[in-house]
């Protein structure tokens, strides 16, 4: 089984890249396909519809999401395994850029969109500093001129990574990324482990308690004016 | 960089599955085309396969060979190594930055050490658009003549590239005869799509877009000539009429005639 792991921000394009792969994946690939969102998301219906593939939808409601797919990774990877599937491709909610949700053995591919802004790399850093390949999208709709301006602001945050640009309507560039996903080897026999550390459930926010101020809070907190965070609970 | 090359693009096939009217495309230093046909008819598609260099994975299909050559990956992935430069339709820039952090940006992307060439890049742009550009003006607050403007000039001296691409660029508040004058210095090979009937007739080959193909390719024989010639007379005239509306000219009508004279004439002349 091969993993593939596609985070970045909502509308960056994830989804977009995701039907170009399924698409122009070697012969003999069978796709199964998870998506992970908070509330809402139908890509697992489209993409069910359009390729005729099984898929399923995890919505983590009050949880980080990032942190939810890592709780049912494991699983998923069994449920793809019983169809007899050999890839299975995850989708991201997207919505926390501080969580990084690459493993071990997987492909980690982070999206994001040429029109996000020259600082957006800086500012999802972890995101695309444990990925292995970043796939700029919507590049049909800036000059070439910045479309290289991005690309050194992605190499500002990570001098080396693989960097992927695309037109992900027409899929086009992606030969390089799909030449990326055929070579890479299946899951392996160790413990699959998260490439980072993102902070885990550290507090009651995280958990769904509404109220502001530290005061309302358990775990991890930390009023304006402390200069570090503190736990506080039992 | 390559200086020396022939740049092959292959057929591929139009939007209805029919191959394209033609098999093979070869553009050399120096070399003038322009790409014509209706709104929709794949001229950016074309631009953008050969910006690519596509090998077949392009809706088109089509295949773009440098020196008869799949070109090195380096050619497409790394803006240094880049023998093209595309000057995209787009007349806003969204970058977050200044225009000097935005060139120095792509100096160090396109030619890293190279920062003497920001102000070459802002001389040239400005000899392109009336509103003056200034270094520290933010890139998406430039209007859409500075934004051009700026683009040409990155595209030719920061690119340098020996291919170039054009799209569109004559309707956008630049002085398009300078615009032309420096893309035709250093011998490089220009490609630009174009509305304007006189760039499109003096262009050494014209491609001719219909259905999301190239439907032919015409070879300019010399006998557009005369054509050439009367349109440069209007294009002077449209030019004088547009510069006195601006001053806030209005006209009699014996001043119209007398505008316009000169090339009623000489198309009076070419008809007999
Ligand atoms: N023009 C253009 N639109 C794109 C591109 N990639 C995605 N889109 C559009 O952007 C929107 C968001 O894309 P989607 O794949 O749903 O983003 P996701 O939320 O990251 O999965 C959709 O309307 C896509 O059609 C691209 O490369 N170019
Ligand atoms: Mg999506
Ligand atoms: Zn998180």
């Amino acid at each position: 089984m091969k993993l593939l792991i596609i985070a970045g921000p909502p509308s960056g394009g994830k989804t977009a890249v995701i039907r170009q792969v399924i698409k122009n994946l070697p012969e003999g690939s069978l796709p199964a396909f998870l998506k992970i969102d908070v509330v809402h998301a139908t890509e697992d219906q489209e993409l069910a519809e359009e390729f005729n593939i099984p898929v399923k939808k995890i919505y983590s409601g009050d949880i980080c999401p990032d942190h939810m797919g890592i709780l049912v990774l494991d699983d998923a990877l069994r449920w793809a395994e019983s169809l007899s599937r050999n890839i299975l491709i995850i989708e991201s909610a997207g919505l926390c850029l501080r969580c990084t949700p690459y493993t071990t053995y997987s492909l980690g591919i982070a999206v994001i969109s040429a029109i996000s802004g020259t600082n957006s790399p800086l500012k999802m850093a972890p995101l695309l500093a444990l990925a292995d390949v970043a796939v700029v999208t919507k590049t049909d709709l800036v000059s070439q001129a910045e479309k290289e301006v991005f690309r050194e602001s992605i190499r500002k945050v990570v001098p080396e990574i693989d960097i992927v640009e695309t037109n992900a309507i027409q899929g086009t560039g992606l030969r390089y990324l799909m030449r990326r996903i055929t070579e890479h080897p299946d899951i392996g026999p160790d413990q699959i482990k998260l490439r980072g550390a993102p902070p885990l459930g550290v507090c009651t926010v995280c958990i769904g308690k509404k109220e502001i101020g530290w005061k309302n809070h358990f775990g991890v907190i930390r009023p304006l004016d402390m200069p570090e965070p503190l736990y506080r609970g039992d | 960089m390559i200086k020396q090359f022939t740049l092959m693009v292959e057929s591929g096939k139009n939007r209805f599955g029919e191959q394209e009217g033609f098999e093979t495309i070869e553009i050399r230093s120096g070399d003038t085309l322009a790409i014509v046909g209706p709104t929709g008819s794949g001229k950016s598609a074309l631009i953008n396969d050969i910006e690519t260099l596509a090998q077949g994975d392009s809706i088109t299909g089509r295949r773009v060979l440098i020196n008869g050559q799949e070109p090195p990956e380096s050619f497409v992935r790394e803006p240094a190594f880049k023998p093209i430069a595309l000057i995209t339709q787009n007349t806003r820039c969204l970058a977050d930055l200044s225009v000097e952090e935005f060139l120095l940006m792509h100096i160090r992307a396109r030619k890293p050490g190279r920062e003497d060439l920001l102000e070459e890049t802002m001389n040239l742009a400005n000899t392109f658009t009336g509103e003056s550009i200034s270094l520290k003006s933010r890139m998406s607050g430039l209007s859409g003549g500075q934004t051009r403007s700026i683009m040409i000039a990155d595209a030719l001296v920061i690119g340098d590239t020996p291919i170039l691409l054009l799209d569109e660029i004559e309707n956008a508040g630049i002085f398009k005869d300078r615009v032309i004058q420096s893309l035709q210095r250093g011998n490089k090979a220009v490609i630009l799509v174009t509305h304007d009937p006189y760039l499109a007739l003096t262009a050494d080959r014209r491609i001719v877009m219909r259905r999301g193909g190239v439907a032919s390719v015409i070879e300019s024989t010399g006998e557009e000539q005369q054509l050439i010639e009367d349109l440069a007379l209007i294009e002077d005239r449209l030019h004088q009429i547009r510069e006195k509306l601006r001053q806030g000219a209005s006209f009699s009508s014996v001043s119209a005639k007398v505008l316009m004279a000169p090339a009623r004439q000489s198309l009076q002349l070419n008809r007999l």
